[in-house]
């Protein structure tokens, strides 16, 4: 067996969530350790999976997310939990999230996941997700490598950081 | 006095470090990167990257919103 040496500056992230809110946390704290020289790995499964496709249209709902609320005229705007349910709402918010992204100077999901392939962040899309989600390798960005649990776990056990998003 | 400007007035976390790592990365060691942010967070946020990167604040100022920070490149 080998020994697991734990380096001092590493962090694994596994990423589960492929909203249009949910896919922050991931890549800023990946984009941000890898220019602190952390080595970084991510772990793409189930919904998260799909932050790693050539083409992103994410979305935002209010739907089961009572503590979303959105900047408005000075306030805010508490947005009820129900106006997710009416058709063309969760494409309303979305599109609402990307304007205040755009004129906020906050980076986009592509602009950020693309900072984190230049800084060399090693990208593990789960293949059982793959699989069970009919996606192909071909719907996916370039640079992703295939694996599973195993995978992640010889990662994590050399890891000082490991999070679960 | 600056050897390189990286203008980053405008954009938000982690853009300005980002941008700031990336420009480090063109400098020789002792020379000196100068960053401008209007992020309010970078404050601490460009405090902790150099001490994590072992990169120096030589010079930090603040006027009209517009945070500068002079950054020199370790060894």
């Amino acid at each position: 067996m080998t020994e697991n040496i734990i380096n001092p500056k590493s962090m694994s992230i596994i990423v589960t969530k492929g909203t249009l809110d949910w896919g922050y946390p991931p890549f800023i704290l990946a984009t941000t350790a890898a220019a602190m020289d952390v080595e970084v790995t991510m772990f793409f499964t189930f919904y998260g999976l799909g932050l790693l496709k050539k083409d992103l249209n994410l979305k935002v709902s209010t739907l089961g997310n009572p503590a979303m609320e959105m900047p408005m005229g000075g306030g805010h705007m508490q947005m009820p939990n129900l106006l997710g349910a009416l058709p063309g709402m969760t494409d309303l918010t979305s599109s609402m999230m990307k304007d205040m992204i755009k004129k906020k100077g906050v980076a986009s999901i592509e602009e950020l996941r693309e900072a984190a392939i230049l800084s060399d962040v090693r990208i593990i899309a789960c293949q059982m997700t793959m699989d069970l989600f009919e996606y192909k390798h071909e719907d996916m960005i370039d640079g992703v490598e295939y694996g599973g649990a195993a995978s992640y776990m010889e990662t994590a056990l050399k890891s000082h950081i490991n999070l679960y998003i | 006095m600056a050897d390189q400007l990286l203008d980053a007035k405008g954009l938000n976390c982690p853009l300005p470090i980002l941008k700031t790592k990336k420009m480090l990365q063109t400098l020789e060691a002792g020379q000196v990167l100068e960053v401008l942010a209007t992020d309010p967070g970078s404050v601490k946020d460009f405090a902790a990257f150099c001490r994590t990167t072992g990169n120096e604040i030589v010079e930090q100022s603040e006027g009209d919103g517009v945070f500068k920070f002079l950054i020199k490149k370790s060894a």
